[in-house]
């Protein structure tokens, strides 16, 4: 049952093969039973999900089932649950009980979604190897001794390992797509503004967007037609009207144009990296897709800029963390500075205060000009060259990540090195375009995924290219022998 | 611009993070680390272009100026570390 898709359980519960309760009881048992070794659950809702597995149920015998009627998901814990923890992977939030429901989640939850639990992540989403969270990383299903990327590390484990079929994740520089990559799932980061941001726990406000996270792009299709729309509680949230992705599923992809970005194959690039993406990029050619080389020259900078932009907008969006409203309190405090400070540096992780400090230290007097100003002057300059490139192409591809999964621990205290494994994704979230990551074959037993990079709002056609890929390969399909069982 | 103990505990304290001073040359040497990566920046051609606040250059939507939002105080107060008599408590702030 658990190697079956969103789509294909969708149509079981339809059928009257399985329940919801009997559908979420066989997860439950699978995160009991394996979620000891990956950690990829920080908190798991198991009678709240029973309880929604069984309202499912009446739906649907009733007639009355939505999108995702009985569906299990596994939710970040960045998205606020009311009732339920909602860590963000910090100390700061250990015991910070949400007094109110994301947006993401509620809409879910409006379509039926029966939410199975919170799932690990790098402290504030900060990180690319699920490392910095407070709970302890997350293991690699695919080979325990590595990570499973991040920030949306837990999400991306626990669907690769099997243990749920559907999850939530966030995305502000790679933190859907390379997690995807690097555990054979398939994840969207749909266009900046598509999908609501209220209550979710804010990274860097102009970058961070809530996606999909799946088995397959038809899964995530239907994921993303729950939680697409407008929110006039976010007010970065668009109103533009959402599409049928899983309609759009349906169109042709003859004559599409794929451009390739010399910059996505550069010389110092694993070789077998490379021909993973090329060789899904020849299987859409002979699907009917057309290929072009394209350049973005100014995309080589985006690590640079994004580690003033991401950084300068979190250290205002912690500020928040004071020791006075919510979160982690220190003891006995002396006065309301020393409260601020010891609670703020008990609270926080080390990767934390360092994105605080290059922040802080960015926006200070006398440096504003040379490092945030000039990082949202290349921002531009990278937006534009996306611009170009899509006036000529419907989409680009190349690998959604420069290696497979490292050792944990390999790059634990080198963050520069770290950076470097969003190299190919921070350039969508600087120009807040849609990109989808896909698994596309192995390396040493390990998974590699490729990136289809799309223009706004053409989430349905980024869709639509990774099903017909997913169609004519069986590369998603593929899941890690675990726990002894396929 | 290279960043030294003493630029560390001024931005710690910008940030109101508390650096122990064992901690200070490590952490130095690793947002050294990250400056200079940042500083590739520094080869741009960025004459006459506009900074980029967001990705999407949207106007900010407008509502009309009415009560939207239910008074919440006591679910506020109740994830509070100490709140006494509807307020937030802190230590003493005034002698």
């Amino acid at each position: 049952m658990h190697n079956k898709t969103l789509t294909e359980l969708k149509a079981g519960l339809a059928a009257g093969d399985f329940s919801s309760r009997e559908l979420t009881e066989h997860f439950l048992a699978r995160i009991q039973q394996h979620d000891g070794e990956l950690n990829s659950f920080i908190t798991v809702t198991a009678e709240q999900a029973l309880a929604q597995a069984d309202a499912a149920d009446a739906a649907l015998a009733a007639g009355n089932g939505g999108l995702l009627t009985g569906l299990p998901i596994a939710h970040k814990d960045i998205f606020c649950t009311e009732g339920v923890r909602t860590s963000c992977g910090s100390k700061m939030l250990d015991s910070f009980i949400a007094p109110y429901t994301a947006t993401v989640v509620e809409k879910m939850a409006a379509e039926g979604a029966v939410m199975l639990g919170k799932t690990n992540m790098d402290e504030f989403a900060m990180g690319s190897s699920n490392e910095t969270s407070y709970y302890g990383p997350v293991k690699n299903p695919w080979d325990l001794e590595r990570v499973p990327g991040g920030s949306s590390g837990g999400a991306a484990a626990c669907l690769g390992a099997r243990l749920a079929p559907g999850a939530t994740g966030t995305d502000t520089g790679g933190s859907i797509r390379q997690p995807a990559a690097l555990n054979n799932i398939t994840g969207l980061k749909p266009t900046y503004g598509r999908v609501s941001r209220w209550g979710m726990i804010a990274f860097a406000s102009s970058l961070d967007q809530a996606g999909p996270m799946a088995q397959s792009a038809e899964d995530c299709a239907l994921m993303l037609q729950a939680m697409a729309g407008h929110d006039h509680r976010d007010s970065t949230s668009l109103n533009e009207k959402v599409d049928d992705y899983l309609g759009a599923l349906k169109d042709d992809i003859n004559g599409l144009t794929i451009g390739i970005p010399e910059e996505f194959f550069p010389d110092t690039l694993d070789g077998a990296i490379a021909d993973n993406s090329r060789e899904a990029i020849r299987e859409l050619e002979k699907l009917g897709a057309r290929v072009v080389s394209v350049s973005l020259p100014s995309v080589k900078l985006s690590v640079p800029a994004y580690y003033v932009i991401a950084p300068a907008e979190a250290s205002s969006n912690l500020s928040r963390f004071d020791g006075v409203r919510f979160g982690h309190r220190c003891d006995d405090p002396k006065d309301l500075e020393d409260l601020y400070k010891r609670s703020r540096s008990e609270g926080f992780g080390d990767e934390v205060k360092r994105r605080i400090l290059v922040g802080a230290y960015a926006l200070s007097a006398g440096y504003y000009d040379a490092y945030y100003r000039r990082a949202q002057q290349v921002r531009r300059l990278i937006r534009d060259d996306f611009a170009r490139a899509f006036e000529k192409v419907d989409v680009l591809m190349g690998p959604t990540a420069p290696e497979t999964a490292f050792k944990l621990g390999a790059k634990k205290d080198d963050p520069v090195s770290m950076y470097m494994a969003d190299v190919f994704t921070i350039g969508v979230n600087l120009a807040g375009l849609p990109a989808l990551s896909m698994p596309t074959g192995f390396i040493k037993g390990l998974p590699t995924g490729t990136q289809i990079i799309g223009n706004y709002f053409r989430e349905g056609q980024i869709l639509n290219v990774a099903h017909k890929y997913q169609q004519a390969t069986d590369w998603h399909k593929q899941a890690p022998v675990f726990g002894g069982e396929q | 611009m290279a960043i030294d103990s003493k630029v560390v505990a001024q931005v710690a304290h910008l940030a109101r993070l508390k650096v122990d001073e064992a901690d200070s040359a490590a952490l130095s040497d690793r947002l050294n680390d990250i400056l200079a990566m940042v500083d590739q920046l520094q080869q741009a051609d960025v004459a006459d272009v506009a900074p980029m606040a967001h990705p999407l250059d949207v106007t900010q939507p407008l509502r009309e100026d009415e009560v939207s939002e239910p008074n919440v105080r006591d679910k506020a107060l109740d994830i509070a570390p100490a709140a006494e008599d509807g307020c937030f408590l802190v230590p003493r702030v005034i002698e």
